[in-house]
């Protein structure tokens, strides 16, 4: 947590608890703001995110649309060039897929290409992981084509509180973010302030201090680096865990920083390897802390291939806390048991 | 064309027999023998059992999120869809793809979908081929009452109407998308009416009514072949279960007395009521052919229950077809 957050009462509240308190926060607080999208209004979201909100602030505030993932996103464009500032559902991140050229040709781009003559306060939500047997087309992690545009900010939330602070971060924002829920912390408890708080984009946070290594990850592979964290600590490892949070734009400062701490980082994330945030994250350690490296910087993450529908493989596919500890065991030059 | 009575045979073959593949899945479903999501076909089998009667087999069919009734419409195995949706490695796609990626391109069923409006252009293709191959063959879109909001469906239909392929699009207007009633999110009544702002021939049918469904599909499939270019059919039904999963009462967006109006017209159960006291089929013969598709529904489930998961290795097999020079 950083020092942003005010002294306030804190409860346990889940995932999407935090996320659907921080919305009827923001919309008491700023009339600007409304939702739109698919069952987003009279169903309260399809996980539960949007419950009640429509029984508070009306049809005209949180719209039900049409399944039209291009035009729920240009709507939220549209509307935030106009002075509002909209938070858009899409109800799976694959589904960003579809609504690719709103958000990274127009949304992206728009303030640049005007020469600085538009902003764009839009906030996009949606839920990304796999480990849930939703197969090829609703289970990916995509968030490394989203940063490679510039223009987009994205948050990928590793726990209550955090989402809740990201969340309102992102609406406040005045650039077009995306916020991207793991579909299987829905459920996790965690303390949570009760009052507003932002937690600022761009701003890491150390989850756990240590000496020996450090492991980056972000999203749902935080909780499970901390479990190996934990099981490695009885075998006299010591783990740093550092989230970056935002992953666009990523806080290199505190992942060189650590790197420079512990001479060994892994990376681990649910999405595919090859192109993923890993690689971007590693170049930029090498750049910023080679001398300091005593070995490569390794990466935890998805094979290639699409993500499989049954459990028998989608269990190898998603990295755990198992393969997250042989990875940072090989790291460290240290035996991997059964290895 | 009035349907002759092996056509009317065959129509109450298929319907029930996806009835009784998915009433069983729902089963396992609920005891949590399925993974992932359901989208149940119950309540609409009259579509896809009216069109693929129509259809020969070589004509394609491109599916949905709800497209185990499309599979077995066009003649699915059993076993091969139970094993797939229970993520097995002897079904259709080795356990890779679920019920939202169900398929079978040897029936040319080119699959169920797991975007919606991601099937439609897909037919488009497959009926861009057929008429390149100079062939007869015609591809089936079946598409949701909701995909006709997404631009993949205005695209690729404005596509065939320009191009005049052999596509035949059958809309199951089933009133909701998910959660959220027709009404809220279209301007217009009949989704039928965009036919007409394509250019193309649009009909509605009681999609309730197997034969109805039938006749219909005839018509487009007949115009398709003879390279008249596309035809919109609206086919009106319903869901019974739960856009995902197999509850049916007491749901936010729906009234318990529209589910059951619903279920009055129920296309099974009228179609046998009309067929025997039409003395066309006799009650005994209907209570057979339950009775051997009971059977072969419980034999797929056995085989699904008996199948193993899929081997680790194949979690990287099947990305790209292997090179072969
Ligand atoms: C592009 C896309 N947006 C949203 C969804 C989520 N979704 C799955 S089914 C569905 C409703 C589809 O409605 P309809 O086309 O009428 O088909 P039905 O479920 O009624 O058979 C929605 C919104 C999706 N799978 N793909
Ligand atoms: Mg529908």
């Amino acid at each position: 947590m950083t020092a942003t957050e005010p002294e306030a009462e804190v409860r346990e509240l889940t995932y999407l608890g935090a996320f659907n308190e921080a919305l009827f926060q923001l919309m008491r607080e700023d009339e600007d703001i409304f939702i739109a999208g698919e069952d987003v209004g009279l169903t309260g979201g399809v996980f539960g995110s949007f419950a009640g909100l429509i029984d508070e602030f009306g049809e005209r505030r949180c719209v039900d649309t049409p399944i039209s993932e291009q035009a729920i996103v240009g709507l939220g464009i549209g509307a935030a060039v106009s002075g509002l500032r909209p938070i858009v559902d899409l109800m799976f991140m694959d589904f960003i897929l579809v609504a690719m050229d709103q958000i990274a040709n127009q949304a992206a781009k728009l303030k640049y290409m005007f020469g600085g003559n538009a902003t764009l306060p839009l906030t996009i939500t949606t839920n990304g992981g796999a480990g849930v047997s939703a197969a090829a087309q609703h289970s990916q992690s995509l968030e490394a084509m989203l940063c490679h545009v510039p223009g987009l900010k994205v948050v990928m939330p590793s726990s209550p509180a955090d989402l809740k602070g990201l969340l309102v971060a992102c609406v406040r924002e005045d650039n077009p973010t995306i916020l991207v829920k793991n579909k299987r912390m829905f459920g996790k408890r965690g303390p949570v302030p009760e009052a507003l708080y932002e937690i600022p984009l761009g701003v890491g946070n150390v989850v756990r201090e240590g000496t020996d290594v450090t492991v980056v990850a972000y999203g749902r592979m935080v909780p499970e680096s901390e479990k190996a964290a934990e099981r490695l600590a009885e075998e006299g490892v010591s783990c740093e865990i550092v989230d970056p949070r935002t992953v666009q734009p990523l806080d290199t400062d505190l992942l060189v920083a650590s790197a420079r701490k512990t001479n060994r980082v892994v990376v681990v994330h649910e999405a595919v390897r090859f192109g993923g945030l890993g690689a971007e994250i590693a170049a930029q350690i090498q750049e910023e802390a080679f001398d300091y490296l005593d070995a490569p910087v390794a990466r935890i993450a998805a094979p290639f291939s699409p993500i499989p529908f049954s459990p028998g493989l989608e269990r190898h596919y998603v990295p755990n806390a198992k393969r997250i500890s042989e990875g940072i065991l090989e790291t460290l030059g240290r035996p991997v048991p059964g290895a | 064309m009035e349907p002759t009575v092996d056509i009317l045979k065959d129509l109450h073959y298929r319907m029930l027999r996806i009835r009784l593949f998915e009433e069983a899945a729902g089963r396992l479903f609920e005891g949590n023998k399925m993974p992932g999501f359901l989208h149940l076909y119950v309540g609409q089998e009259a579509v896809a059992a009216g069109v693929c009667v129509a259809m020969r087999d070589d004509d394609q069919v491109s599916s949905t999120h709800r497209g185990h009734g499309h599979l077995v419409a066009k003649g699915g195995d059993l076993n091969k869809m139970m094993a797939e949706l229970m993520g097995k490695a002897d079904g259709y796609c080795n356990g890779k793809g679920g019920s939202m990626h169900i398929c079978d391109l040897d029936l040319n069923m080119l699959g169920a979908n797991g975007i919606v409006g991601g099937g439609t252009p897909i037919a488009v293709g497959a009926g861009f081929a057929n008429k390149y191959k100079g062939n007869d063959t015609v591809s089936v879109a079946f598409f949701g009452d909701g995909s006709t909001n997404i631009g993949a469906f205005h695209e690729a239909i404005n596509m065939a109407a320009a191009l005049r392929l052999p596509v035949l699009f059958v809309c199951e207007n089933n009133e909701y998308g998910e959660y959220t009633r027709r009404d809220k999110v279209m301007a217009i009544n009949d989704v039928v009416d965009r036919a007409a702002g394509y250019g193309i021939p649009g009909v509605i049918v009681d999609g309730m009514d197997a034969v109805a469904v039938y006749e219909a599909a005839v018509e487009g499939l007949a115009r398709a072949r003879r390279g008249e270019g596309p035809t919109f059919i609206e086919a009106k039904t319903y869901r019974y279960y739960n856009h995902h999963g197999v509850q049916t009462l007491g749901m936010k967006y729906r009234t318990d007395e529209e589910v059951d109006a619903w279920k009055a017209k129920d296309c099974i159960e009228g179609f046998e009521r009309r067929v025997t006291e039409a003395g066309l089929i006799s009650a005994d013969e209907l209570a057979a052919v339950r009775v051997e598709l009971e059977a072969e529904v419980e034999a797929a489930v056995e085989f699904g229950e008996n199948s193993p998961l899929p081997e680790v290795s194949t979690l990287l097999t099947d990305v790209y077809t292997e090179v072969s020079r």
